[in-house]
């Protein structure tokens, strides 16, 4: 709930005594470093969204022939673009770090009646992103 | 090792008070002392007034969750060296309304708790000469962690969604439905899933995790709740496209 | 059920849209938008990279790439919002400016990915 201003206490009673609620202050989340890292967690979205706006500016740019293409790389290669793109990246490691810890959690893998220990999940996990990146970036590289 | 710790606890009197406020006390610092050997300390021999729920003192019953630090702990399994040289604050339990010191009021847990239908819901009842429902040690092992729950509620205090969002229904409900949907002797899992699947009954949840840590008894309320989800979700989709099919 | 509730569809885009982000955004952001343009790597040229794009497949592609991690971004950015700065009770102007965002951007990537040429 939003912080509100106490209400004037009512006066005690014995069959009504007066419950104290701790108002949740709005700035929780930079009371703990556990909750601030979840909030820098969840601003990781931000990171994805630039991903996707971006990766749809450079197909426009493609689609607008090679001066066009040309002049978009130039501006990526421009400071803002560039410092932009490191938050961007920093943030899209760090989704994809939680990502994967988190998933040893939420999965649940059974195999013959017992369950595989999460840092082996994690483990696939990051074994299968390594796989992926290795293949896309000799893709584009080559 | 100091002879004494200092104490900052907690004290709400709703006869006089109209906020809480902190008071310290000095109690020796022994070894083998948990926080609340220390409460015991003080209530025995410097100010009786002082309130809190406690009862097995060995972290099986739930009772005696605090905030210590800042963080939800059993306040009989919480040594007090490991907190040397202090002070120690111990506050109630977060996200609840306060009754009196430490003492916080629990109904809203048991109303949510209450609604997930925590006990064996079957269809069909077994008649008696049947015999006892058999589980095999397998079927016993893909709910046994959520069995474990003791109700303490120190993942409810250590949940920002909780104490935000009144219409939660919060990690140990979920993970105790969990519990039950896995039994291989219940039938109610589509009973709990009209009502956990409900707008923010468990939707709220944004996977913190700080309920897993914060759980005495490794329950893992953020993992059943995920896997809640998933399977939430799923029969969505099943209801979607085959409406008529058996769940 | 009396009403049908949305949000378990919305978790998925937001799941499917994370593990998408999770695998790729990654060395994609690194290579396109920071090795390419500062010339860390040899870019592949404008015709190979355009005769690449114009394949239908990898239209399709692409258009999922760029579409369902912005349904992810929408979803977790509408609790961010709702929990850290606890404005819940702006709940539909949230909801609107957050998947109708999500569903302009897909729109976009649709028109342009399905135009490309």
């Amino acid at each position: 709930m939003r912080p509100q201003p106490q209400p004037a206490p009512t006066p005690y009673t014995p069959y009504h005594p007066r419950w104290y609620r701790t108002p949740v202050s709005t700035y929780w989340w930079m009371h703990r470093w556990v909750y601030f890292r979840f909030v820098l967690r969840e601003l990781t979205s931000f990171g994805v969204a630039y991903f996707c706006v971006m990766t749809l500016l450079l197909v426009r740019a493609l689609s607008k022939g090679p001066q066009a293409f040309e002049a978009f790389e130039v501006r990526l290669a421009s400071p803002f673009f560039i410092c932009m793109t490191v938050i961007a990246l920093l943030l899209a490691l760090f989704h994809t770090s939680t990502w994967f810890s988190l998933s040893a959690h939420a999965m649940v893998v059974r195999i013959g009646g017992t369950r595989v220990p999460g840092i082996l999940i994690v483990a696939g996990n990051y074994a299968a992103w390594l796989v992926v990146s290795a293949i896309l970036a000799w893709f584009l590289l080559r | 090792m100091a002879e004494t710790i200092q104490l900052e606890v907690t004290r709400y009197s709703p006869e006089k008070d109209s906020a809480p406020s902190f008071q310290k006390y000095e109690v020796p610092l022994r070894k083998d002392w948990v926080v609340l050997d220390a409460l015991n300390y003080v209530k025995d021999k410097q100010d009786g007034s002082l309130t809190f729920r406690w009862s097995c003192r060995m972290g099986v019953c739930g009772s005696c969750g605090m905030m210590v630090n800042g963080e939800p702990k059993l306040t009989c399994a919480t040594f007090l060296s490991k907190y040397a040289p202090g002070p120690v604050r111990v506050e109630p339990l977060r996200y609840f309304p306060i009754v009196r010191d430490l003492v916080v009021e629990m109904s809203d847990f048991m109303a949510k708790f209450r609604k997930v239908k925590p006990w064996l819901v079957r269809k069909d009842d077994k008649p008696l000469s049947e015999g006892e429902f058999l589980q095999t040690p397998e079927q016993l092992e893909v709910y046994k962690q959520y069995s474990m729950c003791i109700n303490c509620t120190l993942c409810y205090a250590a949940c920002p969604v909780y104490g935000l969002d009144p219409f939660f229904i919060g990690p140990a409900a979920i993970a105790l439905a969990q519990r039950y949907n896995m039994d291989s002797r219940d039938q109610g899992s589509d009973e709990r899933m009209d009502i956990l699947s409900q707008h923010e009954g468990i939707w709220g949840c944004t996977f913190v995790g700080e309920c897993t840590k914060a759980c005495p008894k490794n329950v893992d309320p953020a993992g059943a709740i995920q896997q809640y989800k998933l399977a939430a979700t799923m029969n969505w989709f099943k209801t979607l496209l085959a409406p008529k099919a058996p769940r | 059920m009396t009403k049908r509730p949305i949000e378990p569809f919305l978790w998925t885009l937001f799941s499917g849209g994370g593990v998408m982000a999770a695998f790729f955004a990654p060395v994609l952001l690194f290579l396109l938008f920071l090795a390419f343009p500062l010339g860390l790597f040899h870019a592949p040229s404008y015709d190979a990279l355009h005769s690449f794009v114009a394949m239908p497949l990898v239209r399709l592609v692409l258009f999922v790439l760029c579409s369902v991690p912005l349904f992810h971004w929408a979803h977790r950015f509408r609790y961010t919002l709702y929990d850290g700065l606890q404005i819940k009770h702006l709940n539909e102007f949230i909801d609107i400016l957050c998947y109708g965002g999500a569903i302009v951007g897909t729109l976009l990537a649709a028109l342009l990915l399905w135009n490309f040429s």
